[in-house]
């Protein structure tokens, strides 16, 4: 981070107010290391997934999905600190804040939908081999009257 | 009161903060807000496609339908335009204004090869006959994967609204704040990219 929040305070308060806008906000930019540091590290945890499952390296699908997903968490985590800047000082932690909160709908939304949905396909579709275009034979059907 | 027995008192005590507590430019926790709301959005879309991803109405799936390589060469375009916004940023940060806008204008080069590739590969689906209408899977997948790419393209109209803007006005206070924004948009829809590309993309070919 290039300046925190209460190096606003440090600012001459006369005279400069036409660079008040960004210089008090250490959110909006950083520094060159950061972000070649989070490009390059973006680019690592894209190019083995890619390479995971193009060279279908795992054999179980399941290890592959697992495997994928986590590498995706971490890079969005380093999406999130070395290109959008969040600590838990910026805005005086107004930001962080915001994004836990966002992490726990979000969280709630996709849990509980595919919980909820999970249970739902178990009980009421007959599962085939592959979902047909006719959840009932007519057979089925003759039989459930 | 307690309160005014106590500043009857010597020292009188204070039980506010005296400085102000607010953020002197409550854009940038705004936008934030926003783009957080935005996120719910996603995650609505990828709870859909999590749900109907695999209701392929014995038509084609994802492993059928997805090329890897495109998308992978669409990542790295993604990819590469968050840095070069970043960059845009940096020399933004040190008044540079030619070179903030050749950094803008790259961003916005990678930008729209993102776009092409993007547009190509659904005219590619669509020509197959694997249309939204055709199953479950394909209407989700086209939801979310358009309301990303519809972003992207709102994100280009921006970023070169703020080219004009800069060259006429350069980089005035308000720019700088419209640029800051911007630039969370950007970074954020690579974030974004980041679900889409391994929860639809990679474990849709599995």
């Amino acid at each position: 981070m290039s300046s925190a929040p209460p190096a606003v305070h440090s600012h001459d308060p006369a005279g400069h107010d036409a660079h008040h806008d960004h210089d008090e906000h250490g959110a909006s930019h950083g520094t060159f290391g950061g972000y070649l540091a989070g490009f390059l590290l973006s680019v690592l945890l894209t190019a083995i997934p890619f390479w995971l499952i193009m060279g279908d390296v795992f054999r179980s699908p399941t290890t592959a999905a697992i495997v994928v997903l986590v590498f995706a968490a971490i890079q969005i985590v380093v999406h999130m600190v070395y290109f959008l800047h969040m600590n838990s000082k910026s805005e005086s932690g107004w930001t962080m804040l915001a994004l836990i909160f966002t992490i726990v709908v979000v969280v709630i939304t996709l849990a509980g939908s595919f919980w909820v949905m999970h249970h739902l396909n178990a009980n009421m579709m007959p599962m085939g081999a592959h979902d047909d275009s006719m959840p009932m034979s007519p057979e089925g059907a003759r039989q459930m009257r | 009161m307690t309160t005014t027995t106590i500043a009857s008192g010597a020292a009188a005590p204070q039980f506010y903060t005296t400085e102000e507590h607010h953020p002197e430019n409550g854009t940038l926790l705004g936008f934030w807000l926003y783009l957080m709301s935005d996120c719910l959005i996603f995650a609505v879309l990828f709870a859909c496609y999590g749900v109907l991803g695999r209701s392929y109405a014995a038509g084609p799936s994802g492993k059928d339908l997805f090329d890897l390589g495109l998308v992978a060469l669409n990542t790295a375009f993604l990819l590469l335009s968050s840095i070069t916004y970043g960059f845009a940023m940096l020399e933004m940060a040190k008044n540079r204004k030619g070179s903030t806008l050749f950094w803008l204008g790259v961003t916005g080069l990678f930008g729209a090869a993102f776009l092409c590739v993007e547009v190509y590969e659904f005219a590619h689906l669509i020509h197959e006959g694997a249309t939204p209408q055709r199953s479950a899977f394909l209407s989700s997948f086209f939801t979310l994967v358009g309301t990303h790419g519809l972003h992207v393209t709102f994100g280009m109209i921006w970023l070169i609204t703020l080219m004009i803007q800069v060259t006429r006005r350069g980089l005035i206070a308000e720019n700088r704040r419209r640029l800051a924004c911007l630039s969370m948009f950007w970074h954020f829809l690579d974030v974004i990219w980041i679900g889409v590309f391994t929860f639809v993309y990679l474990m849709g070919t599995l």
